[in-house]
């Protein structure tokens, strides 16, 4: 039913830009898969050249195991589910669902009922008649999905098709994508820059930026072990110490900085004196009434933001870098007040001595 | 090109890109170029065509610029044609404004249709209409006569006052369109914001207005002295015995005279005109092509 | 509402005062049509009359121009349209530099004096040994009428998005079908706006016609001809059918649209709207070149 998606160093230019660079991966069949970035990273670059929109410059794509240079869109075995949905105005949501059938030469009692089957897939049942203009936003979602289905795509391509949505709906369309994509068994590509789609949805994600993957694993892999800095500020929150690797202790590095020194663990391509910088999460940071000492930054507390659950509080460091600690909304807890001096620590098996993106990881 | 193939294929590429060039080729370039040519041959009967005689000659050319009376027509021509541009955005400018930001667009929808009436009866017609009303036997005369406003007759017809009557009116709506399209995208927040700011009425129009409608303008402009200076019929039938129009000059060439090299010249002249003009507004008016006959 | 003011009642007043004018000489006109006085004019009024129309009917050149005119017509629309969807289609695909030099060739046709339409029309037919007739009237007309149709073609065609076709490319379709299912439709209404513009155009042109026709004469033509040689007020018969055919034309169509918007207001549905919109902006387009 699905397939491998291959990508083999793959790069495409647009004249003189380089919007893909060296793209290498292999999505497996029936995985849920998600490219995150920031808009311009390439992300959709990759979308439109598996779907045949765009031919790659160079390297190759192989959809189960054949190569797709010089096949059309319309000969691939993918259906695309577009940013904006593209369902067709002048045609009934019967009509939209069955076109790719229409297409194959499938007679009309024949796509009227599998439309009917697939208006009961995406919960649709009766709004087959219907204009595209009756629809709500989530019933367009559907009907696009349903249209896609139709063709039997052994891969699904989607171009973040929630971004349209208002919150509430857009977090039951998650759940309900993620559903129909293990009952389908169909492999997904999904597109995405909320880093929160990608996280809550996906097999694996590949975090790109400026045209290069950055990262490829699980959701649980790229927040808890980003690959580089990008990866750790892109996907959630960081706080960041710029210094020097100065050795090594028990496997930890020994982090020299302008606040002193601290104790964290060594992240990939760290070396005893690279220049890098030390992350760590504001939910695993803590402050201390100790404004000095290792694994010590000395913070001005700026404002503390009362979020519900939990409480962030914002301060500066001496070189005027802001932080975020986060505190659980303990009852005992001891919130500071604005201007009060603290230092914020943690422990070094949750801080992380990253380079920045590297062109090439 | 790559773009059309990769979107139509290339069947359909094939006829869309014959069609076009068919156009473009053997129903603009070419019959131009070959107007072109024709006025640089000689005019000679047949039988001496591809003789020694038969070579490219200034010679059509010079007989205008040696001729103070084509001269003199010419010139008028551009003259006249400029005043009917002027009395045109005069008079369209308020229409266009009041269409555009004064009536609601539902009534602007209505008062649009009374407009276009006079649009889809023949410019022919509408002539004709008005020399029956610029008669001196005529209902306007007598209508004036009856109100009391004059004792005798007016000569309507003299020098180039019908053919300047009619030449507004047959082109005057071709100026309220695309002003009405210009200011039309106009936020009416500006000239809200110029009120409240105490713009007096002249310079919100003057400051605000009439620069967001200089495309409008241009276009305007350019479509009714293109119209004006191209007509035959209204100087044919608003004429008086003192006007001539530099097109019934070359009609001369072509029925009368049967010379079609002398002919091609003046008619090239024609086009070189209205190329000049076209140019002229677009650099003084900022007005792009797109922006022409939207 | 806005509140009264002396600026609105004054500009006001000159809409009313511009209609007069443009509608007034139509009035005369049609008014001469049924007077009973050898010359075309409603003063001095002798007497009511229909023989004017009589007359008109008996006049069999004016029958033969009809005809011409209507076969030429049809013929414009026939090879404008098309050739004004060719070419919309490949401006809207073509890139920016080529974009701009194919733009201005499709639209200085309608900068050009119709005289030179057709006079360079009938030299370049006449080197390749096509005389003079209604058929390079066609050809001529088409010129410019072409144009009109490529910029209403084009301008729907950029309300197209492109992903509609992309969608439908991906699900399968050639690309033979995404035209007929997918673009064709959606050009419909430019279609014909399109022929309609394209089919008034052509009958009311006289410049082309006149230099390409032969001795072939359109209605336009033997109007010209008729005014210019006798006096006689079965012009002003024909014209005043025309002002009437116009007339009922506009007010059914004024009657269309306040229907279509009163639907609109129970469906809420704007993409109607547009349509009405866009009908309406159709007609800025005539100009006799």
């Amino acid at each position: 039913m699905s397939e491998d998606v291959q990508l083999s160093h793959v790069c495409v230019d647009f004249g003189a830009f380089r919007a893909v660079d060296d793209v290498d991966l292999t999505i497996r069949a029936g995985e849920f898969f998600s490219f995150l970035g920031p808009s311009g990273c390439g992300k959709t670059t990759i979308l439109r050249m598996i779907s045949g929109f765009i031919e790659p410059t160079s390297g190759e794509i192989k959809i189960g195991g054949q190569n797709m240079r010089g096949i059309g869109p319309n000969k691939r075995p993918t259906a695309l589910i577009f940013q904006n949905l593209a369902l067709f105005p002048l045609m009934t949501v019967w009509e939209n669902i069955a076109f790719g059938l229409e297409v194959r030469g499938v007679s009309k009692d024949k796509r009227k009922a599998r439309a009917e089957e697939l208006l009961r897939v995406v919960d649709l049942v009766g709004s087959g008649d219907k204009r595209i203009s009756q629809l709500s936003g989530g019933q367009k979602q559907r009907v696009a999905i349903a249209r896609a289905l139709a063709v039997e795509p052994k891969v699904m391509l989607l171009d973040e098709p929630l971004s349209a949505l208002d919150l509430k709906l857009r977090q039951h369309m998650r759940s309900e994508l993620r559903a129909i994509q293990k009952r389908t068994d169909v492999t997904f590509v999904y597109i995405t820059h909320d880093q929160g789609e990608a996280l809550a949805m996906s097999d694996r994600v590949a975090v790109m930026s400026a045209g290069v993957l950055q990262q490829v694993g699980t959701p649980a892999d790229i927040y808890n072990q980003p690959a580089n800095g990008f990866v750790a500020s892109f996907v959630g929150e960081n706080n960041r110490v710029p210094g020097k690797v100065v050795g090594l202790e028990n496997g930890m590095a020994r982090f020299h900085t302008p606040a002193g020194l601290f104790l964290a663990r060594l992240g990939p391509g760290i070396q005893v004196g690279s220049t890098a910088k030390l992350y760590v999460r504001p939910e695993n940071a803590r402050l201390t009434d100790a404004v000095e000492g290792d694994n010590n930054v000395p913070l001005r507390i700026s404002e503390v933001a009362f979020e519900g659950s939990f409480i962030n509080i914002h301060g500066h460091d001496a070189g005027g870098h802001a932080h975020i600690v986060q505190m659980r909304n303990d009852r005992d807890a001891s919130v500071p007040a604005v201007g009060d001096q603290r230092g914020l620590t943690f422990s070094p098996e949750h801080a992380v001595v990253l380079a920045d993106a590297g062109a090439r990881p | 090109m790559t773009a059309l193939v990769q979107r139509y294929g290339g069947a359909l590429t094939g006829i869309i890109i014959a069609l076009t060039a068919f156009w473009l080729l053997a129903m603009v370039i070419l019959p131009n170029l070959i107007l072109l040519e024709f006025s640089f041959r000689p005019y000679i009967p047949v039988d001496q065509m591809g003789g020694p005689n038969d070579h490219y000659t200034l010679a059509n050319y010079a007989t205008f610029f040696t001729s103070p009376i084509h001269l003199q027509i010419f010139g008028l021509t551009v003259f006249y044609s400029s005043v009917v541009t002027l009395i045109c955005l005069v008079l369209a400018y308020p229409l266009a404004y009041f269409l555009a930001k004064v009536s609601t667009p539902r009534n602007a929808g209505t008062w649009f249709l009374l407009l276009l009436i006079p649009l889809w009866v023949s410019e022919v017609l509408r002539s004709f209409a008005w020399s029956i009303i610029l008669a001196y036997q005529g209902p306007l005369n007598a209508a004036l006569h009856g109100l009391g406003l004059i004792d005798k007759g007016i000569r309507w017809r003299t020098g180039f006052n019908g053919v300047l009557i009619g030449l507004v009116y047959t082109y005057v709506l071709f100026m309220v369109f695309p002003i009405y399209n210009a200011i039309q995208s106009l936020d009416t927040n500006q000239i809200e914001a110029a009120q409240d700011l105490g713009a007096p009425l002249w310079r919100i129009h003057w400051r605000v207005v009439i620069p967001h409608a200089k495309p409008g303008i241009g276009s305007g402009c350019i479509m009714v002295f293109m119209l004006s200076a191209g007509s035959i019929l209204v100087p044919s039938i608003l004429g008086s015995t003192t006007s001539r129009w530099f097109t019934e000059i070359i009609q001369q060439w072509f029925f009368e005279s049967v010379d079609w090299n002398t002919g091609s010249a003046y008619a090239f002249l024609l086009l070189v005109l209205c190329t000049v003009f076209v140019s002229l507004m677009m650099r003084m008016l900022n007005v792009r092509l797109v922006d022409i006959a939207r | 509402m806005r509140p009264f003011s002396l600026g609105r009642l004054i500009i006001t007043a000159y809409m009313v005062l511009f209609i007069v004018y443009l509608l007034a000489p139509l009035v005369v006109m049609g008014g001469a049509a049924v007077n009973n006085s050898r010359f075309p004019s409603i003063y001095p009024w002798v007497g009511l009359t229909g023989r004017w129309f009589g007359e008109l009917w008996s006049d069999q050149q004016m029958w033969r121009a009809l005809l011409n005119t209507v076969l030429v017509a049809v013929a414009v629309v026939v090879l404008s349209v098309p050739i004004g969807t060719a070419a919309a289609l490949l401006i809207n695909s073509v890139q920016s530099r080529m974009r701009s030099t194919l733009y201005g060739l499709m639209v200085a046709p309608i900068l050009t004096p119709g005289a030179v339409i057709g006079i360079s029309t009938i030299l370049f037919w006449n080197k390749l040994s096509v005389p003079a007739g209604l058929h390079l009237s066609v050809l001529g007309q088409s010129s410019f009428i072409s144009a009109y149709a490529m910029l209403l073609v084009l301008a729907r065609l950029q309300s197209l998005d492109a992903s509609l076709e992309e969608a439908a490319l991906d699900l399968g379709a050639s690309h033979a079908q995404v035209m007929r299912r997918i673009v064709v439709p959606h050009l419909y209404p430019a279609f014909g706006a399109a022929a309609v513009i394209a089919f008034f155009q052509s009958v009311e042109n006289f410049n082309v016609t006149l230099f390409t026709g032969g001795n072939s004469s359109t209605l336009t033509v033997y109007v010209f001809s008729q005014v210019r040689a006798g006096i006689t007020p079965k012009i002003n018969a024909l014209a005043l059918i025309m002002v009437l055919i116009t007339v009922v034309g506009v007010i059914l169509y004024e009657v269309k649209r306040r229907q279509s918007e009163r639907r609109l207001k129970v469906e809420q549905e704007d993409t109607l709207e547009d349509d009405v919109i866009e009908g309406l902006g159709l007609p800025q387009l005539t100009s006799p070149a």
